[in-house]
Order: structure tokens, then C-alpha cells, then sequence
């Protein structure tokens, strides 16, 4: 467990418990599939989803659009595929960029401590006070509205859970003999930091990664709901489920099925990203893990 | 959605009241299509409620610009004069007015029986009031355009006024159908420039056929009959604006039957949702046109836009029918030019372009566009390719599904286009106003009166001025400034056939189509009936026979 | 500890005061102004009136200059007049619209907490049985369901076909004419189906975290003690287990407190509930900047002062915490 790195007899250890978890597998078996779906999206989708025709307007489902069609009579199915790239697209890039600054920053604070720890943690706090919703506003007012800065500021306004995860992580590592025993003999700072105490805290983030992706998903569902989603044509599971509101009566299927993809993708990612952390077990401390919940919502 | 959203959306499309509050108001002499005794003779009493999905920003309807607040202010106050269900002017709080020979006079007499709802009777003090408010820099009304063209006014009597211009102006006497603002409430305030602050702003006092009871913020306001109301009493005894900021969720209420009046369904709305038995049997729908248009300005600024044969491509590109069918469900009509349909200098006598791509492309590679390497991409000379933003509002369902039809028929000739939706405040601070656009969605409304001064003149070119798309052309500002200072119908009605025919040629945008107005009201209200002007125009007439009255208590 | 508390104190002073000049600076540079709504986009509106009101409303002098002015009445809790038309100050605003939120966020708290809890120590005294499958996914569901989609969907069967409910709005319109225990039973009915949906969609996280909490607790040394010494599985949960598993909540009660009063835009324009949810979208999205600040002031304080709450009870209840030590939880 001191020892840098993950040994191959902990990863075994971890593949045990984890596969033993009925719910994560099956978590993990349906996120490769919805991977594997957003990928062939353009060989799959039997329809543009972009080209309107104003004379199948809220189709039903029928053997030529097995899913109906939206109100300007654009194929659902085609449209929830290629929805899911974006969607999954905005879930990876997001918490790719929130996983990025909260890793540097909270490294930053951990290993540094002192006057570092107390500007980053100081703007941890302000960025957690700040209203996100308020933030996401300003913020999607200022640049263009575009996948990418929707992608931008969800990411940006996202990463002070894993800040504060890694810079704990960062604070009982760095006491550890093998650090100490590196700074000892003469490593540089970032040598330890990333050869020996960020391989040791990959675990926690990565989990976090993990639920941060659904969160990140539902994030620009309710910026779609806002109408500042990502723009148009282009499909999102939160755009295509905005659509059909104010059809949920007479086409149900406008809502059903985006809504339905996004419930299954957000149950799997947590499952999974639940699985990986049950396996992991008693090196991570609970209170870290629950703020990255709660902070999803 | 929150109900901004949705109040922005409408700022666009409710000239007509913002003209002349009077028009959205009740109160006429003629009588129903309908029979007054259909199922039940008329009597006093129940509640009216219609549902809002935004809420009022004020009580002073001068000071606002908002759809809700002119739709509650037009009930509890009155102006001098109204439009008629013909969209005529009538009478209102003045009885009649004459012009001097040379229009440069205007001359009215007030009815003696008007009386505020404190009691305190209404003369020309209270009428030279609200011009001198209304000039006063101080005062933030948004509408204040046609009182600045006055060179005085003055009571002559407690029941005269005489209003004198500079020039003859066309529009003199629809604008004195602006609320009455009472002088013995609010002189001080006007004077300090404080109006928004005023009690009136949360308690007004008007001279209309409501009175005001409650403003609940965010839920509801609640009027009452006004007994003494000039014009008669009013028969439904309270009116209770609620808003609900969910579109859905206003429909729902309306299957529910939780609300009696909705002022427009939706396309789909109208067509699909709302053809069933009980629905039809609760309620009654009404469709008739709009007075407002939606179109896809230009940029004349922008070189490729200043070329008429550019812009006439689109009009060909463009298929109308196919905006109407997919946007509207078919719920509107066609729009040729900026006038309402069915006024009297409306012509339908002008150009028009057929859908015609292959024509559009002609007319493309005519002004120098041609897909040259048969990729489907139109480029210039210099092979740089034709691309364009088309930017609308967020929040406008509508213009949205416009941009993502045009970007698609746009594609069909070549040219590439990309939509950006953005917030409103925004969208006009940062693109409309400066105009930094190329193409761009909106729509403008339509007032009863045809002067389109404002909109087309090339004087009216400045960042906070309404010629958005910096349309130049020294004819049509000759017919504007003709038919501004004109107030002989006959000579305007040529004047404006002429502009007509003239931006239906240039095309410095292009006029997609006029909506329906698509409203229900509760079967149990009786004396409805759809005019030119909507149907709100006798609404102090409406009223629910005795047995059917469901809200009897107060 | 009072020590602690006060040196915290003491750091949020500056910390405020730096949220609500960058929240100053970031209203202003956002594109678009208030008097682009008074000015509307109509044909007959005249553009001298947006000159004036810059002026009136000191838009017209440099931001940090806009920034003192505004600060130095914000101290006297002044926080000046709405842009809109209405005019009205912005505490009589935010005033009239807070006790509704506050009120539906303290029920959805407690139900939500009273269901978590139990879901949660459950789940994780059975970990991978059925019942924490089922429960897993429940609330993962409840999670991931859209709200406004549960909400018009509950709306249609409770309210438009069963009849049982009403749609929308806080009181039905003859409230004043109800008897007082039918006035009562009114308002409940319009509250059933907004607290019904925030409560399933708030449920997973607190039920998640209260299952990991105690997932962690059942496997420490003092509960297999207990467990050791032969006690019942009912009492070592119960009296070793829970309590100790607790703990972490009081820190995430805590921190949930600024969000009681910023309410759900989404349950709210659907619901038609006047709430704060509702009136900081508007105001954000007409610029009405008095507004969005004195909303902005007020969840910062509440939230800086639920940090500190939540850090000094989990210091009171943990005395493994040092206050002033670095090593504390944060």
C-alpha cells in the first residue's frame, strides 16, 4: 500500500470485489455500449437529424421512424444517437477539464500548504458560495453559445469537488515515508507529485470522474431547459427532451426516449462509478465522496 | 421556461396595444355577433381568469413595455380614444375632435360623466397631466414618440383640450389613446421624477371599467367591476390575471378547466391538442390574423446583402408555406410587406417569389456566387465560400424552428449557414443594435395606422433606432415623410401602396408570414366575438348567464 | 474553539466582500443592459428614455465607482431599488417571495432526510442484496428523471384525469371564502405534487451518502469489537454504528442550509410558485442588477455562515478534530 503506484495484486483485489458487484457490471456493460452507440451514430441513425420535414410533424412511432418524429418532423431515433455524442461528449470534455484544474490546484494546496493552501482553498470557497446556476448565466451570456463553451463552463464551474478531494489526499500522502523519503534524497516537486503522491490518489479521483460525467449531463439537460443549451440543429438528450415539453400529451415519445437515455446513462455511471469505490473500500474517506455527490446535483 | 423568456418574446408582437392601449380595451356600443341571449340573458357577476405566463412589471402602463402589464393597464385605464373592432378610431373618454383646415390643430371634447375610481371627476387638467408627464424627460416611458411632436396642448375648458403641431402629423389622434394618468394622485411624483415609486404604481387609480384590487407578485392581480364606469357597468365582476410561467402547464390548466382565457394557443396547440369533444364543448377557439409579422432581416451593411439579387435569391430559396406549415401548423398567412392585412392601405398587389431553387442559384451565380468546384458550396470569385449566422432570440420557439428550417433550404443552394440563439438582452445590446449580424429573425408589429417612418426611414439608422437592417433608399424616405404629415387618407393610401410595392422589390428583408391570433375562451362566457381587431374589443359585453356562473361569491 | 469561530468570522468579511465585487464586475461586463427592456424593441419606443435612466440609475460612472456606491448602502442594508417598472426595493422583493421557498425547501429537507437515512443505513447493512439494488436504483432514478417531465407527468394523472389535485399556483381563487381547516387543506393540496417531485430528485444524494458513511463505520475496528464481543447486530448498529455514521450528516445538513432559500427555477415555473428561483432567473436574465446583488448577498452569507456551522459542530461532535490545525477536515 506504501509503495508507489498500484501493485498488480491490488488491481486483482480490486477486479474481485468489483466484479462481484452485479449492479457496477452491469453499469459498465451498458456504458460501453452507450459509447459504443455514440461512436456508430453516424452509421446507425436511418435519418438526418437535421433536415426538417414539416409534413411528419409529431409523428407517432411507426417501422419508418421507430421512434417518432419531433415537431419539425425530424426522426427521434436518429436524433437521440446523435444526441448521445454530444451529450457524452459535454459528460468526458466537462469533467476532463473540472478533473484538470481541480487536480492542479488541489495539488497545489496539499503538497504546498500554507500561504498556496489558503488562496486555493479561499477560492474554493468563493467559487462554492457563488450561485453556479448564476455563474453558468454570466458566464454562457459572455461567450459565444457553443458545444464547446458549454463543455468550458460546465467544466469551470465543476472542479472544486476534486480540489478539495486531492488536496486531502494530497495532506496524508505527503507525510508519507516515501515522500518524505524522495524530498530526503533530493527529488524535485513535481517529480513526487506526479511519480509518487498523484498515482496514490488516482482512485478517489477517478471515481469522482465517474459521477461527475452523469452530473455533467443533467447539468446541460437543465442549461437546455434554460434554452442556453448547446445550439441548434444539433441534438442533446437535453435539447430533444426540451422540444417535446410542452408535448408530453399528445407525443410522448418526444420526452420518453432522451429522457430515457439520459436515466440510463446517469444510473450506469454512478453505478459504476459506485462499484469502482465499494471495491477501493477503506482508503477513502467518506466525507470526500458524499460532497462529490452532493455537488453533482 | 421562466415567464421573461416568454414576455420578451411577446414585446414584439403587440404593437397594437402598445399604439393605443385602448385598442386591447372593452367598452363599445356595438353589439355581439352572436346573440346577447344565446343560452341565458345577460347578468352581472363571476370571475374571469386568464392566465398569463408573465407578470405585470408595473401599474402605470406608460412606464412599461411589457405584453401583461398593457393587457391589466388597458382595463383599469382609458384614453381619449380607442380603436374600434375595425381597428378604426373611436371614442372613448373623448367624445369627438376636430381638426383644424390645415391639420395643425386638434381639437377635443371630453364626455362630462367620466369619474376616477376615487371619485374625483376626470377633465382636461388631467388630460394636459399626462402630455406634460409624458414630455417630461424625467419620466422613463418608453412611448413617448408622438407626444414629443406636439407643440402644445391646453385646456381650453374643464372639457376641451386643444393640441397644437408643428407640422401636420397622421398619427395626431391615435396617440392620444395613451392612459389617462390622474393629476390630483400623481403631480408631485411626475414633477420629481419619481413616478415608479408612486402608490399609483402598486395602487392605481384609472378611469377604465376595472378597478384594481391585488397584485400578488409572481401569481396573480385581481380587478373589479367598476360600477361606475362611463360606459356602463361591466358584467363579468372580476378579472384575475394569473401567471403561470410554464406554457405546458397553462394548457393543462385550460383541460382542467382551471382557467377561462388564454390570449393565444400554440400552433400545435390549436391544431392537434385541443380537437376533442369535451375541449370543444368547455371552450370556444378563435383564430384570426395577428397584428404582428415574422421576418429574416438582412444586414444591407454587409456587402453581400447589399446586393439586391442576393436577398431576392433567398426569397427564392425560401419556401413560405413550408415556414408556415412547419412553424405554425399553418396558423398564419404569408406576409408580403410590413402593413396589416385588411387596414386600409394594405395592398396585396406586389411583388412575389415563388419557391425556386433553381432560380434562387441563378440568381446566386448571376451576383457572383457559383458552386465552381461541385462540391455543393457556393464561393465567390476568390473561392471564399458564402457562409452566414442566422441569430434570433432564445426563448422564442418559433423563430427558433425558422432558423433550423431556412438553414436547411439555405444548404439546398449552397450556402452554408450556422444558427446562434441568444439571450435577449444580449441578442440586441450585442448584435441588433450595433448591427453586427447577417441574418437575423424577429419579428415587428403592426400597427392599425400604416406610418412605418421609424422602421424604413434612413434617418432612423443610429444604434438605439428601429432601422435595424440600414435600409437607404431616398424614395421611400420621401413616401414616409409624405405620408407622416399627411392627414388626407386618400393621398396616404398612395403613399403607402407605393412603399409597399417598393420594399416588396428591394427586399431589405423578407417578410415571412403574419400569425393567426389563436385564442379560447370558456364556453360559459357569452357575447364573444372575433373582429378585425381581436376579440377583446367588447369585453365590458362578455358576461356568464345567472345559472352558469361559477364563481359567485364576491 | 469560540477562537476558531471568530477567526473564520473574521475571514469571510473579506471573502464577501470579494464575492460581491467580482458578482459586480461580472453583472456589468455581461452582454446586454437593463434599459434594453425598458427600451423595448418596438417601432414607437423612443431611445432619449435610455439616456435618462442611465443617468438615474448611475450607469453611466465607472464600474469600481458603481461598486462603491452600491457597497457603501449595501452595509446599511440598502440594497436600493428593482430596475423593472414596478420600481419596488429589492428586500420588499426578495422579501415577499422568500417565505414560500424557505417553507417548501424545510418540508422537502425533512422528508427528504427522514427517507434517506433510513434508505441509506439499510442499503448499507445489506450491501448488495436485493433491497440495496432496488433502493439503488430508485433513487438513481429519481436522480437522473427530468423534472419538469415528473412534474407535468404527475399533473396530468392527479390533476387532469383523476381530478384529486390541483394543477398549479399556491391557493385555489376562492381561498378568502374557505373556512379556516379548508384553507389549510387547500394550500397542502397545492403543495403535494412540487414537493413530491424535489423530494424523489433530492433523494439520491443524501440516501447515497448516508449508505457510504456507513458502509465506512460498520467496517472500523470499534464496531467489529462490538460485534466481537457478541453484542446483536440490532444494537451494534444502532448504538455503535448509526450514531457514528451520523455524524458526517450534520456537516451536509449544514452546508444544505443556503440552498433552502434559492429555489428550483424549474419546479417553479412549472408549479407557478412565486419563489426566489423564479425572481433570480428574471432578474438575471432583465439585468436587473439590484437585484441579482442583493440575492447574491444573501446566499453568500448564508452560505459562508453554514460553513462555519458546519464545521463547528463537527468539531463539537468529533473531538478528533483540532480547530486551527490544518489537518482538519476541509
Amino acid at each position: 500500500m506504501a509503495a508507489k503506484g498500484a501493485p498488480r495484486g491490488e488491481l486483482r483485489q480490486f477486479w474481485r470485489t468489483f466484479s462481484r458487484n452485479q449492479l457496477a457490471m452491469c453499469g459498465g456493460a451498458v456504458v460501453t455500449v452507450l459509447v459504443l452507440l455514440a461512436v456508430l451514430a453516424p452509421l446507425l441513425a436511418p435519418w438526418d437529424p437535421h433536415r426538417p420535414d414539416t409534413k411528419k410533424i409529431l409523428n407517432p412511432p411507426s417501422s419508418k421512424h421507430w421512434l417518432g418524429t419531433d415537431p419539425l418532423g425530424r426522426d427521434v431515433l436518429s436524433r437521440v444517437l446523435y444526441g448521445s455524442r454530444v451529450s457524452l461528449a459535454v459528460g468526458f470534455v466537462s469533467v476532463g477539464i473540472a478533473a484538470a484544474i481541480g487536480v492542479l490546484l488541489g495539488a497545489a494546496a496539499g503538497y504546498h500548504g500554507g500561504v498556496v493552501d489558503n488562496v486555493v482553498m479561499r477560492l474554493v470557497d468563493l467559487m462554492l458560495v457563488f450561485p453556479r446556476f448564476f455563474l453558468l448565466l454570466a458566464v454562457l451570456a459572455f461567450l459565444k453559445p457553443s458545444i464547446w463553451t458549454i463543455m468550458t463552463v460546465i467544466g469551470l464551474t465543476g472542479w472544486m469537488g476534486v480540489a478539495r478531494l486531492v488536496r486531502a489526499e494530497f495532506l496524508t500522502l505527503r507525510e508519507r515515508e516515501f515522500v518524505v523519503w524522495s524530498e530526503s534524497v533530493g527529488a524535485g516537486v513535481l517529480r513526487i507529485i506526479f511519480r509518487h503522491i498523484l498515482p496514490n490518489a488516482i482512485a478517489p479521483i477517478l471515481v469522482a470522474m465517474t459521477l461527475g460525467i452523469p452530473a455533467a449531463i443533467l447539468t446541460e439537460a437543465g442549461l437546455s431547459f434554460l434554452g442556453l443549451g448547446v445550439q441548434p440543429p444539433y441534438a442533446t438528450w437535453g435539447n430533444i427532451l426540451n422540444d417535446g415539453r410542452d408535448y408530453i400529451e399528445i407525443a410522448w415519445w418526444m420526452t420518453l426516449y432522451p429522457g430515457l437515455a439520459i436515466l440510463i446513462t446517469v444510473l450506469s455511471y454512478n453505478l459504476v462509478g459506485e462499484g469502482i469505490r465499494d471495491a477501493l473500500d477503506p482508503r477513502l474517506r467518506q466525507s470526500r465522496i458524499g460532497r462529490i455527490i452532493r455537488l453533482g446535483r | 421556461m421562466s415567464g421573461r423568456h416568454a414576455r420578451v418574446r411577446r414585446l414584439l408582437a403587440w404593437a397594437t396595444c402598445g399604439l393605443i392601449a385602448a385598442a386591447c380595451n372593452g367598452a363599445i356600443e356595438s353589439p355581439s355577433d352572436e346573440g346577447p341571449t344565446a343560452g341565458g340573458a345577460p347578468a352581472y357577476g363571476d370571475t374571469f381568469i386568464q392566465a398569463s405566463i408573465g407578470d405585470i412589471g408595473g401599474l402605470i402602463p406608460s412606464l412599461t413595455s411589457d405584453q401583461s402589464s398593457h393587457e391589466v393597464g388597458a382595463m383599469i385605464y382609458d384614453g381619449l380614444v380607442k380603436s374600434d373592432k375595425d381597428l378604426n378610431l373611436a371614442p372613448a373618454m373623448a367624445q369627438s375632435w376636430t381638426y383644424s383646415r390645415d391639420c395643425l390643430e386638434l381639437t377635443f371634447k371630453l364626455r362630462r360623466d367620466v369619474k376616477w375610481h376615487d371619485g374625483r371627476p376626470f377633465t382636461a387638467d388631467d388630460v394636459v397631466f399626462t402630455y406634460q408627464t409624458m414630455i417630461n424627460p424625467k419620466t422613463p416611458a418608453p412611448f413617448k414618440e408622438g407626444f414629443l411632436l406636439v407643440k402644445d396642448a391646453e385646456a381650453l375648458d374643464p372639457y376641451t383640450v386643444r393640441v397644437r403641431y408643428d407640422k401636420p402629423y397622421a398619427r395626431a389622434v391615435e396617440t392620444w389613446g395613451t392612459p389617462m394618468l390622474p393629476k390630483h394622485l400623481l403631480e408631485s411624483f411626475a414633477k420629481a421624477g419619481t413616478l415608479r415609486e408612486s402608490p399609483q404604481n402598486s395602487w392605481p387609480v384609472g378611469t377604465g371599467p376595472y378597478r384594481f384590487q391585488e397584485w400578488k407578485p409572481g401569481e396573480k392581480v385581481v380587478l373589479v367591476a367598476n360600477p361606475d364606469y362611463y360606459e356602463g357597468r361591466p358584467y363579468l365582476s372580476r378579472i384575475v390575471y394569473r401567471v403561470i410561467p410554464s406554457q405546458a402547464t397553462i394548457f393543462l390548466e385550460l383541460k382542467a378547466k382551471g382557467v377561462d382565457y388564454v390570449n393565444t394557443l400554440t400552433g400545435i396547440q390549436y391544431a392537434r391538442q385541443t380537437e376533442y369533444p369535451a375541449f370543444r364543448k368547455a371552450y370556444r377557439k378563435f383564430r384570426y390574423p395577428g397584428d404582428n409579422y415574422t421576418f429574416l432581416g438582412f444586414n444591407l451593411k454587409d456587402p453581400r446583402f447589399a446586393d439586391k439579387r442576393v436577398r431576392q435569391a433567398f426569397a427564392h430559396a425560401i419556401d413560405k408555406q413550408e415556414l408556415i406549415d412547419g412553424v405554425r401548423l399553418g396558423l398564419a398567412h404569408e406576409s408580403t410587406g410590413p402593413l396589416r392585412p385588411g387596414t386600409w392601405a394594405y395592398t396585396e398587389d406586389v411583388k412575389r417569389y415563388a419557391y425556386d431553387p433553381a432560380k434562387a442559384k441563378a440568381l446566386l451565380a448571376e451576383a457572383g456566387w457559383k458552386d465552381r468546384d461541385g462540391d455543393g458550396v457556393v464561393v465567390d470569385r476568390d473561392g471564399k465560400p458564402f457562409t452566414l449566422t442566422i441569430r434570433t432570440n432564445q426563448g422564442n420557439d418559433e423563430r427558433k424552428k425558422i432558423a433550423e428550417i431556412v438553414q436547411q433550404r439555405l444548404k439546398d443552394i449552397g450556402i452554408q449557414a450556422d444558427i446562434q440563439l441568444i439571450e435577449w438582452a444580449a441578442f440586441i445590446k450585442e448584435f441588433v443594435k450595433p448591427r453586427r449580424f447577417e441574418v437575423i429573425v424577429l419579428g415587428l408589429g403592426t400597427g392599425s395606422d400604416p406610418d412605418q417612418y421609424v422602421v424604413w426611414h434612413s434617418s432612423q439608422r443610429g444604434p438605439d433606432q428601429m432601422n435595424r437592417t440600414g435600409y437607404d433608399n431616398p424614395e421611400v424616405d420621401r413616401l414616409l415623410e409624405a405620408g407622416r404629415a399627411s392627414c388626407v387618407q386618400k393621398d396616404r393610401v398612395r403613399y403607402y401602396r407605393r412603399l409597399q410595392e417598393i420594399l416588396a422589390e428591394d427586399l431589405p428583408m423578407l417578410f415571412l408570414f403574419n400569425r393567426d391570433s389563436l385564442p379560447v375562451v370558456a364556453s360559459r362566457i357569452r357575447g364573444v366575438s372575433a373582429a378585425p381587431a381581436g376579440i377583446l374589443h367588447n369585453f365590458t359585453e362578455w358576461y356568464v348567464p345567472k345559472a352558469q356562473q361559477r364563481y359567485t361569491a364576491g | 474553539m469560540a477562537l476558531f469561530a471568530l477567526r473564520r468570522l473574521l475571514l469571510s468579511i473579506p471573502l464577501l466582500l470579494g464575492i460581491t465585487f467580482i458578482s459586480y464586475v461580472v453583472i456589468g461586463l455581461a452582454p446586454g443592459g437593463p434599459l434594453d427592456f425598458l427600451t423595448p424593441e418596438d417601432p414607437n419606443a423612443s431611445p432619449e428614455v435610455k439616456e435618462r435612466l442611465i443617468k438615474e440609475f448611475g450607469l453611466d460612472r465607472p464600474v469600481y465607482e458603481q461598486y462603491w456606491q452600491w457597497l457603501k448602502r449595501a452595509v446599511r442594508l440598502d440594497f436600493g431599488r428593482s430596475f423593472l417598472p414596478d420600481g419596488r426595493p429589492v428586500l420588499t422583493k426578495i422579501g415577499e417571495r422568500l417565505p414560500i421557498t424557505l417553507f417548501l425547501n424545510l418540508i422537502e429537507l425533512a422528508i427528504i432526510v427522514g427517507l434517506a437515512i433510513p434508505i441509506g443505513v439499510l442499503s448499507a447493512t445489506r450491501q448488495y442484496s436485493l433491497y440495496d439494488k432496488i433502493t439503488t436504483i430508485f433513487v438513481f432514478v429519481g436522480f437522473a428523471t427530468p423534472d419538469f417531465w415528473l412534474a407535468l407527468l404527475l399533473m396530468i394523472l392527479f390533476s387532469v384525469q383523476l381530478g384529486w389535485l390541483p394543477i398549479s399556483g399556491l391557493r385555489s381563487l376562492n381561498w378568502e371564502y374557505l373556512s379556516f381547516w379548508q384553507q389549510q387543506w387547500d394550500f397542502f393540496s397545492h403543495l403535494v405534487l412540487p414537493i413530491v417531485v424535489a423530494t424523489f430528485g433530492g433523494l439520491a444524494g443524501f440516501s447515497r451518502y448516508m449508505r457510504q458513511s456507513m458502509l465506512e463505520v460498520v467496517r472500523q475496528d470499534y464496531v467489529q469489537t462490538a460485534r466481537a464481543k457478541g453484542l446483536s447486530e440490532r444494537v451494534v448498529i444502532s448504538k455503535h454504528a448509526l450514531r457514528n455514521a451520523l455524524l458526517p450528516v450534520i456537516t451536509i445538513l449544514a452546508l444544505a442550509l443556503p440552498g433552502l432559500i434559492g429555489g428550483s427555477v424549474i419546479i417553479e415555473s412549472i408549479f407557478a410558485i412565486p419563489g426566489m428561483g423564479q425572481l433570480m432567473v428574471q432578474s438575471v436574465f432583465s439585468r436587473d442588477y439590484p437585484v441579482v446583488m442583493g440575492n447574491l448577498v444573501i446566499v453568500a452569507t448564508l452560505t459562508l455562515v453554514a460553513n462555519l456551522v458546519a464545521d463547528v459542530t463537527y468539531g463539537l461532535v468529533d473531538p478528533r478534530i483540532r480547530f486551527g490545525g490544518r489537518r482538519g477536515r476541509r
